[in-house]
C-alpha cells in the first residue's frame, strides 16, 4: 500500500527524522491559512499524488506570499498530472502539502528496502539526490552505497558512519546522521514497510540534513497488524474497479487491451496473459479468483471484467484442483445468465470434473465457447475479440 | 527415486484441527502420505482424523518420530510455526500459507540458515513425490510416477506442467513448489541441485516469474553442471512494471526481474525454453527421446 508524502512525512517525523514544517491543504484556503501559519519567506505548494515526477509535471511551485500560495494551490488542485510513473492517464490531485521552502546546498538519495537475494533490509545512498535510483544504477553504479542491515543486531553505528562518509558529509553533519538514519530505520521495521525513500534528503545551509520528500510504501501482507496505517489507504489513488476487486478478495489489476481473462493462481494468470498476447491479442487485465473461489466470487469477478468498457471477449482459464470444475461452471453459468453477458466467453477448464463442467456450460443454452487447452482457447478469444491488432 | 520426500517421511500437520489443515490432511492421507500427527496448540491429548494432536512441534517430534511438517497456519501466525518447526530441528518443513509479511520472513531466514531444517515455501503448494509422498495441497490424480523434476513458484502452473506431463505418459520424480514470496526457504537453484544429483530424475521443468533474480542465478548454476535437459519457461512477459501480479514476489522493480532478462539468462545457460505453459509437455518429451 502506498501513502502520500505528507503521510510518510508525519511518521518519519514521530520516529525522530527531520521534515520541512508543513501541513496538507484540501482547498485553495486552507493552502492559504497554512502558508500565512508557516511565517516562511518562501513557502512550497506540492501536489500530493501516489507518483513521482511531480515538479517536472508542474505539479510543485515555489510561493513567496500566502495569496500566491494560495494562486498556485487553486491551479493544482484539480489538475491531471502526467508524469512517468503515472501513465498515460496521470492523477488528478486532491490534496495539496504547503511546507516551508529551505536553503538547500546538497541533495542526497536514502532508501530501505528488503534485497531478495540476501533476505536482509539494506541502506541505499547516493550523492546524486533528486535523481531516480534507478538512473543512478544504470549510469553510475558505483555511485551507490548499499549496507545491508543483520535483522537481529538492526542499523549499527558504524554502518550509519560508513554511509555518511561515503556521501562525504562531516563534521558536525556526520554526527546528526546516524541518529537520523536509525529512525528512519526503526520506522522502516515498526511499519513493516516495503519501501522507505527519502530523495532527495538534503543539507541546508544552516548544516542540517532534513527529509524534502518522503515516499513510504507498506507490505500489504504487514497491514494486518497496522490498522492506523490501513486508515491512510487513498482510494482516489486506485484504479475504481481494482477497489471494487480487493473488496471480494480478488486480485485484479486492470491493463489497457481488449480479452478479460479470469484465471485461478498468479503464475497461471499472467501466463493466460502471456497467451493471448502471443495469440495476437491484447490482455484487457489480470485477475486471479484463488484457488477456492466460490461461486458468489466468480459472479463478481465477471461483474468487474465486464464493467471495463474495452472488453470484447472474455477468456476463461481454470485449472481446477481443488476449485471443481462443476462449481466453477454453475457459478459461471449463473453470472452469465444475470448479467445478461452479451460478448462472447471462452471457457478452458481442466482438473477435477472437467466433464461435469463442460456439460453445464453446454447445457447452459448460452453462447460458451469451450476450448481444448490453453492455446486453442486463447486462439479462440482472440478471434472472437476482433483478431490482431 | 525422488527427492526430499518419499513413502518412509513422516509427516506432521501444523495447524492441525483448522479448516484447511483438516482438508489437506485428509487429501493427504488419502494420497498415501505417512500423516504420524498434528500439531494444535491447546487441543494436545486429543484425537484428530485418528491421528493424535500435540500441543508443541517438539513433543509431536518425539512421540511420532516425524521427519517432516506441513504448516496450515494463518498469516499473523506462520513465521512462529516455521520457527517452532526449526527449533524442533525436523529436517524439513513446508509452509502452504500465503501473506507472511515479508519483515518475519526475513527474521526466518536468519535462523533458518544457521539450522539443520529446509524450509519449502511459504505461499506455495507444497511437494510431492508421486505415488509415494504428497505434502500439501496440489491434486494428487494428476500425477504420475516418474523421471522428470519439476520446480516452480506457482501453483496452478505447475498443475498445468504436471497435468500434460502425465497425459503424455511422462511421469514425474518430484514437483517442488517453492512458493511466490520474495523471501522463500528452498529455491529454484537448491531444487536444481537436489535434481541434478538424482539419479532417476531424468529431465527437469523449471517454471519461474516476473520478480528477483532466482531465475537467473539457476541458470548460471545450470550452465556449468547440468547435463540433464531442462525446459523453462517465465510467466510475466505480458506483466507491467512496477504491479505485483498477484504473487508478493511477482514484481519487476527498478527495472529488474523482467521476464525478458529470465528468458535470456536462460538461453545463455542451454535450457530449453518455450513461450507459452502451454508447450511444456511435448517440450520435456521431445527431449527425452
Amino acid at each position: 500500500m502506498k501513502i502520500h508524502e505528507y503521510q510518510a512525512k508525519a511518521i518519519l517525523a514521530r520516529y525522530g527524522v527531520t521534515t520541512p514544517r508543513g501541513e496538507v491543504a484540501f482547498t485553495k484556503e486552507e493552502a492559504r491559512e497554512a502558508a500565512q501559519r508557516l511565517k516562511s519567506p518562501v513557502v512550497v505548494v506540492k501536489a500530493q499524488i501516489h507518483a513521482g515526477g511531480r515538479g517536472k509535471a508542474g505539479g510543485v511551485k515555489l510561493a513567496r506570499s500566502a495569496d500566491e500560495a494560495a494562486e498556485h494551490a487553486s491551479n493544482i488542485l484539480g489538475m491531471t498530472l502526467v508524469t512517468p510513473q503515472t501513465g498515460p492517464q496521470g492523477r488528478v490531485v486532491r490534496r495539496l502539502l504547503v511546507e516551508e521552502g529551505l536553503d538547500i546546498k546538497r541533495e542526497l538519495y536514502l532508501g530501505l528496502l528488503v534485497d531478495r537475494e540476501t533476505g536482509r533490509p539494506v541502506f541505499m545512498a547516493s550523492a546524486s539526490g533528486g535523481m531516480e535510483i534507478e538512473e543512478v544504477a544504470k549510469t553510475n553504479p558505483g555511485a551507490i552505497l548499499r549496507e545491508p542491515i543483520h535483522p537481529a543486531v538492526g542499523l549499527q553505528p558504524y554502518q550509519a558512519r560508513k554511509i555518511a562518509f561515503g556521501l562525504g558529509l562531516s563534521g558536525e553533519l556526520a554526527a546528526v546522521a546516524t541518529p537520523f538514519l536509525q529512525a528512519l530505520y526503526r520506522a522502516f521495521l515498526d511499519t513493516d514497510a516495503s519501501l522507505v525513500e527519502i530523495n532527495p534528503c538534503v543539507v541546508t545551509g544552516d548544516g542540517k540534513l532534513v527529509a524534502l520528500d518522503a515516499k513510504m510504501t507498506f507490505d500489504d501482507n504487514g497491514l494486518f497488524r497496522h490498522k492506523d496505517l490501513r486508515e491512510l489507504r487513498d482510494l482516489d489513488e486506485e484504479d475504481p474497479l481494482e477497489v471494487e476487486a480487493s473488496k471480494y478478495g480478488l486480485n485484479y489489476i486492470k491493463l489497457d487491451g481488449t480479452v478479460a481473462c479470469m484465471v485461478n493462481g498468479a503464475g497461471l494468470a499472467m501466463a493466460t496473459m502471456d497467451i493471448i498476447k502471443y495469440a495476437g491479442g491484447s490482455p484487457a487485465n489480470f485477475l486471479d479468483v484463488g484457488g477456492g473461489a466460490s461461486a458468489e466470487q466468480v459472479k463478481n469477478a465477471f461483474r468487474i471484467l465486464l464493467s471495463d468498457p474495452e472488453v470484447r471477449a472474455v477468456f476463461i482459464n481454470i485449472f481446477g484442483g481443488i476449485l471443481r470444475c462443476d462449481v466453477l461452471a454453475t457459478g459461471v453459468v449463473a453470472a452469465a445468465k444475470d448479467l445478461q453477458v452479451k460478448i462472447p466467453v471462452v471457457v478452458r477448464m481442466e482438473g477435477t470434473n472437467v466433464e461435469r463442467g463442460q456439460q453445464i456450460l453446454r447445457e447452459s443454452g448460452l453462447n460458451f465457447t469451450i476450448a481444448d487447452g490453453m492455446k486453442d482457447g486463447a486462439q479462440k478469444v482472440v478471434a472472437l475479440a476482433g483478431g490482431a491488432r | 527415486m525422488s527427492v526430499l520426500v518419499n513413502e518412509k517421511t513422516r509427516v506432521l500437520v501444523q495447524g492441525f484441527t483448522g479448516r484447511e489443515g483438516t482438508f489437506h490432511a485428509q487429501q493427504m492421507i488419502e494420497y498415501g502420505t505417512n500423516v504420524v500427527g498434528g500439531v494444535t496448540p491447546g487441543k494436545g491429548g486429543t484425537k484428530h482424523l485418528e491421528r493424535p494432536v500435540f500441543n508443541t512441534v517438539a513433543e509431536a517430534v518425539k512421540a511420532t518420530g516425524a521427519d517432516a511438517s506441513v504448516i496450515f497456519v494463518p498469516p499473523p501466525y506462520a513465521a512462529d510455526a516455521i520457527l517452532e518447526a526449526i527449533d524442533a530441528q525436523l529436517p524439513l518443513t513446508v509452509c502452504i500459507t500465503e501473506g507472511i509479511p515479508v519483515l518475519d520472513m526475513v527474521r526466518v531466514g536468519e535462523v533458518l540458515g544457521k539450522s539443520k531444517t529446509r524450509l519449502i515455501g511459504p505461499n506455495c503448494p507444497g511437494i510431492i513425490s508421486p505415488g509415494k509422498c504428497k505434502i500439501g495441497i496440489m491434486p494428487g490424480r494428476i500425477h504420475k510416477q516418474g523421471n522428470v523434476g519439476v520446480v516452480s513458484r506457482s501453483g496452478t502452473l505447475t498443475y498445468e506442467a504436471v497435468h500434460q506431463l502425465t497425459e503424455l505418459g511422462i511421469g514425474q520424480s518430484t514437483c517442488i513448489g517453492i512458493g511466490g514470496d520474495p523471501i522463500i526457504g528452498t529455491t529454484h537453484l537448491d531444487s536444481m541441485k537436489l535434481f541434478n544429483d538424482d539419479p532417476d530424475t531424468h529431465a527437469i521443468i523449471l517454471i519461474g516469474e516476473i520478480g528477483g533474480n532466482a531465475e537467473e542465478r539457476a541458470a548460471e548454476w545450470i550452465k556449468v553442471h547440468v547435463k540433464k535437459p531442462v525446459v523453462g519457461f517465465i510467466a510475466g512477459q505480458t506483466a507491467p512494471p512496477g504491479r505485483r501480479m498477484g504473487h508478493a514476489g511477482a514484481i519487476i522493480s527498478g527495472g529488474q526481474g523482467t521476464a525478458k532478462d529470465k528468458y535470456a539468462a536462460m538461453n545463455a545457460a542451454g535450457i530449453q525454453t518455450v513461450e507459452t505453459p502451454a508447450d511444456l509437455g511435448s517440450t520435456v518429451a521431445a527431449a527425452l527421446k
